[in-house]
């Protein structure tokens, strides 16, 4: 069992970069590995709990028939994903990002750091990979 | 303790809204943390060595915005003591010239990034 | 010896800066670095047989592993006999065993 911690900075609904690293988070959790996943800037809003699905009128879709993904159900599944592999999943946003873009609100488990916590992740892990963004 | 390389490329992305280059930022508060971090700036970021930026000036309506001062930042980088290498083709791409640059800045070829990256432990791609 | 892997996401159509990422991945490997170059999202369309990406193709047959995003390259049709010569598709499982090894990571 290793430790990896990642760090992101896309908001939702903005880059690929996202669901590559939901997926890399996934690989890890799957493979029996603890991860730390840092949020920084727009990241900071992939956990924000006031997101909400809706339909697709170009598709003709309803609202349940279109499904749309809401991240903070992606951080939720993997959370619990964790739990049932028995790793551990940190899900941490900077406190200062979430504070400037107004995401207090956050689905639960996701929990609040600075850079300072950031490093002390890497400091435990055994590989470290930051996204970073456009 | 690992030894951290945070490598800048991206230049000016969100420098008015944050008021810092985010990445310089989280690097600097790494290092106010007690972290054993190095900066290297390539691509069109190897402007923020230069002296003389201004972005003051800016304002919507009656809210004036301070904007980034990334001279003092850089300054303070070096005050700081975190190494900072700039990658001198890309000054040289750009025609800036030595002369322009923020005292404490050292430069590097592209051909010793290689070197630089493994004389570290972590790579931060920002 | 360093364990390295480089994952380039974007394709040098969309980005004029990836001729060094490529370079990169040469000069560590020459360095003595074992390198992984895992192309992934649109950094897989230089991948494909007929396209044009000489930085990718000096990388290929040589001593640094190029694998591609298996997912990326079926969300661009890019089947697996359509893959360059030297190119591995590959689970992105390949880069969470990279970084539980322990290799030092680059994302561009």
């Amino acid at each position: 069992m290793a430790t990896i911690t990642i760090g992101i900075m896309d908001p939702p609904y903005e880059s690929a970069n996202t669901p590559t690293a939901f997926r890399l988070v996934e690989a890890a959790i799957r493979k029996g590995h603890n991860v730390n996943v840092f949020c920084y800037e727009g990241a900071t809003a992939l956990g924000y709990a006031g997101q909400k699905q809706h339909p697709n009128a170009v598709h003709g879709a309803s609202l349940e028939e279109e499904d749309h993904p809401n991240p903070k159900e992606w951080i939720e599944s993997l959370l619990a994903f964790a739990g049932e592999k028995k790793v551990k999943l940190v899900w941490c946003n900077c406190g200062l990002c979430v504070d400037e873009r107004g995401v207090e609100n956050q689905v639960e488990g996701v929990c609040r750091g600075s850079p300072v916590d950031a490093w002390k992740y890497a400091e435990g892990s055994d590989g470290v990979l930051l996204i970073g963004t456009e | 303790m690992a030894r951290y390389l945070s490598i800048i490329d991206s230049a000016y992305r969100a420098t008015i809204e944050e008021q810092d280059d985010t990445a310089v930022w989280f690097t600097h508060a790494m290092k106010n943390g007690g972290a054993d971090v190095s900066i290297l700036l390539r691509g069109d970021a190897v402007n923020y060595a230069v002296s003389n930026q201004d972005a003051k000036g800016v304002r919507f309506g009656a809210r004036t915005v301070k904007g980034p001062d990334m001279v003092r930042d850089i300054k303070a980088v070096v005050e700081k003591k975190i190494p900072l290498y700039a990658v001198a083709d890309d000054l040289a791409e750009r025609g800036i010239s030595i002369s322009q640059l923020i005292p404490g800045v050292e430069q590097i070829q592209r051909r010793g990034i290689a070197k630089l990256i493994d004389g570290h432990d972590h790579i931060l791609t920002w | 010896m360093s364990k390295y892997v480089l994952i380039q996401s974007k394709s040098p159509w969309e980005s004029g800066d990836i001729g060094h990422f490529y370079a990169l991945a040469s000069e560590l490997q020459k360095a003595g670095g074992e390198v992984t170059f895992f192309l992934a999202q649109n950094g897989v369309m230089g991948a494909r047989t007929g396209a044009k990406d000489a930085g990718l193709d000096e990388l290929l047959g040589g001593k640094i592993r190029v694998l591609a995003d298996d997912f990326s390259l079926r969300e661009r049709a890019i089947e697996a006999g359509s893959v360059k010569q030297g190119v591995r598709p590959s689970p992105i499982d390949e880069v969470v065993d990279l970084l539980a090894g322990g290799a030092k990571a680059l994302w561009h």
